[in-house]
């Protein structure tokens, strides 16, 4: 019967042309803004490294006290004290601290002009934590970082720049002056959101082309190219800065179980407390660790306009949900002596259902190529509300494409529910008196 | 095959109580072709859809094909009306965005019957009321006697056990109404049970049992049966 009920769908498409563009008109634009918005949406709420989100910790610890933190809040970042203190303790089965630096690469052919990039200071762990998928060589050791090494890995982009794409394992290169030694290169990596550097970032940027050892760069005085957060005047010099309570630095931890999640905790407010006991922190012990997710929440990444732009359009949906309604109503009730002849004829009131709910089915699907189409056109044109960082990350892939169709059909046959129901409780004896 | 005893039917509203039917009675035997006369308002045409299960009753009893049907489901009564009921309307009824076969085939798709029985069934039907060649045509292509006839093979392609008749020639000119008043009589001489509401005497006297229905009741039910000839049925 199924076959049978959408051939005849298919046919009241085309019965009365102009209510039926009216509805198809209502759901495909509906659906198109709801989906515009949810592929931005999504894009920044995703979860960025699904595979170990869960295992991954961010390190909060405060250093500042009550009066300078809101609703108990640690800060976003750690101080150079805290964070190498940690570090050095390896407490977790990987950690790694980093900041962000701009570095000039300096290129060996003299006539080429040095190139200004994004890099980052972190550790040897920093690469196998986060899966960062390499090309050619891997990332340095933990060994070069204790030996504060001048090793390097680069990004795919900056190597085909550098080395035409070519083998670039091994091979100097010049960051600021200074010669590293090429480890490992990688695809260009820069997982959204790009959850480790969120207080620098906000949690999207296009990633980093030179990644070099943390200590290397401390010795070096690369200065931090991100925010500095301090609470009182670090005073003049780098000495200085390393001393202070500004906080600059992301820690993270790698924790595979919920026990070693919880021993990490345990360790890091023993350190808070012995902290509180040197007379350092006059305040209890106040930490966090959390998981990429609950990171990624409690620094509100999902821009607000993103949520209100998805709330807006849902409601505009719904708007177009309820016109469909009494379109549906008027083109079934339309039908009631057809209602009539088929119950007559052995039509239950089921087959009504059936027959009138895979119509609707039929609009949604018509619905839904055209919320297809406008969605496409919808995300192409996200930059003109969004920041380009963010406009970029709306795509219409597969996924989105089927939801799409799902959200137009289930949404068509949503609205259909209260028009078949009328036209079931249709009286055959009273449309076939009536005739 | 179709008994009614002391059935009633009665619309109410908040002021008032309408009988259709009141104390209605009468005994359709297997085979017989009866007429229900009666004035406009009399009650022929509810008693019909009482009879077809398109409608309840208020009171009373009603045996179809022996089964008692008050207390029936949608589903069993829908089921009942699909496999053992075809139905013959003045209107008509055919649904207009349908061609001939399609219209003819409606009772056969709830029935779940495979597309090839199907198929054998409606050009059958369709060969019996002579409309075979117009299978593609749209009901609106079609003369009012060709629609009628349409709407009979309709009824027949489900090859039901009683044919119900609404003024079935109702909307037909003299001719036209002939011609299916001549199929009727045919279908039944081939052993359908048919109890057809009918305005025109003339048509009445044709059935082989005139019932006469007036306010609701059956004023005669204890009339001696009347038989025709065929050579009678035949000429007229």
């Amino acid at each position: 019967m199924f076959s049978y009920y959408l051939q005849l769908g298919l046919r009241s498409l085309r019965r009365n042309p102009v209510l039926t563009a009216l509805m198809v008109m209502a759901i495909g634009f509906g659906v198109a803004a709801s989906m515009t918005t949810y592929s931005v949406f999504r894009a920044t709420s995703r979860d960025p490294i699904p595979q170990k989100s869960d295992v991954l910790y961010n390190v909060q610890l405060d250093n500042w006290g009550p009066e300078n933190t809101k609703e108990g809040e640690p800060p976003p970042a750690l101080s150079y004290k805290d964070a190498t203190a940690l570090l050095r303790a390896r407490k977790a089965k990987r950690q790694t601290v980093t900041y962000p630096i701009g570095v000039s690469v300096i290129p060996e052919d003299p006539s080429r002009l040095p190139m200004r990039q994004g890099a980052y200071a972190t550790g040897a762990d920093f690469f196998p934590m986060f899966d960062v998928p390499f090309l050619q060589g891997r990332a340095w050791s933990i060994d070069d970082d204790e030996k504060h090494a001048d090793v390097a890995v680069i990004s795919k982009s900056l190597n085909d720049k550098l080395f035409n794409g070519g083998q670039s394992v091994g091979k100097q290169i010049n960051l600021d002056g200074h010669l590293f030694r090429i480890t490992g290169v990688i695809k260009d990596w820069a997982p959204q959101p790009l959850f480790f550097d969120v207080p620098n970032t906000s949690g999207f940027d296009e990633g980093a082309s030179v990644y070099v050892p943390f200590n290397r760069a401390v010795d070096l005085k690369l200065p931090n190219n991100g925010n500095n957060n301090c609470v009182k005047d670090p005073g003049e010099g780098w000495e200085n800065y390393l001393r202070s309570e500004c906080i600059w630095l992301s820690l993270w931890t790698e924790l595979p179980s919920k026990s070693e999640a919880q021993s990490y905790r345990e360790y890091l407010s023993g350190y808070a407390a012995e902290m509180q006991r040197s007379g350092r922190f006059s305040w209890a012990p106040n930490v966090r660790l959390r998981n990429v997710m609950d990171w990624l929440s409690v620094q509100k990444v999902v821009p607000r306009e993103s949520q209100v732009s998805l709330l807006v359009s849902l409601g505009f949906l719904v708007i177009c949900l309820v016109n469909t309604i009494g379109l549906l109503l008027a083109k079934f009730m339309r039908r009631a002596p057809e209602i009539g002849v088929r119950r007559a004829l052995g039509a239950s009131r089921l087959d009504i259902y059936a027959q009138f709910l895979i119509e609707a089915g039929t609009i949604g699907i018509a619905g839904g190529v055209l919320g297809l189409v406008l969605t496409g056109f919808g995300v192409l044109g996200v930059g003109l509300v969004f920041p380009e960082r963010i406009a970029r990350l709306a795509t219409l892939d597969p996924t989105l494409m089927l939801l799409t169709l799902v959200v137009a059909i289930t949404a068509s046959i949503v609205a259909a529910f209260y028009p078949t129901w009328r036209a079931a409780q249709v009286q055959p004896a009273w449309q076939l008196k009536s005739n | 095959m179709l008994k009614m005893t002391h059935l009633a039917k009665v619309y109410r509203t908040e002021v008032v109580e309408t009988y259709a039917l009141r104390d209605f009675n009468i005994d359709v035997k297997e085979g017989e072709f009866v007429a229900v006369t009666g004035p406009s308002g009399s009650g022929k045409t509810t008693f019909l859809t009482i009879a077809g299960l398109l409608e309840t009753f208020t009171g009373g009893h009603y045996h179809l094909d022996g089964v008692e049907v008050s207390q029936l489901d949608d589903n069993a009564r829908s089921r009942i009306r699909n496999e053992k009921i075809g139905f013959i309307f003045q209107a008509f009824n055919l649904i207009p965005d349908l061609n001939v076969f399609d219209n003819v085939e409606v009772p056969l798709r709830y029935r779940g019957m495979k597309a090839a029985e199907r198929k054998q069934r409606i050009m059958d039907a369709l060969e019996r009321v002579g409309l075979a060649s117009r299978a593609k045509h749209y009901p609106a292509e079609l003369s009012g006697g060709q629609q009628q006839r349409v709407a009979i093979a309709r009824a027949l392609a489900g090859s039901p056990r009683l044919l119900l008749a609404d003024e079935p020639t109702g909307n037909l000119d003299t001719q036209m109404a002939r011609g299916v008043m001549e199929l009727l009589e045919e279908i039944h001489r081939e052993g359908a049970t048919i109890v057809m509401v009918t305005h025109d005497p003339e048509l009445a006297a044709r059935a082989q049992r005139n019932v006469h229905v007036i306010d609701g009741q059956v004023v005669d039910l204890a009339e001696e049966p009347r038989f025709h000839s065929h050579a009678h049925t035949a000429h007229s």
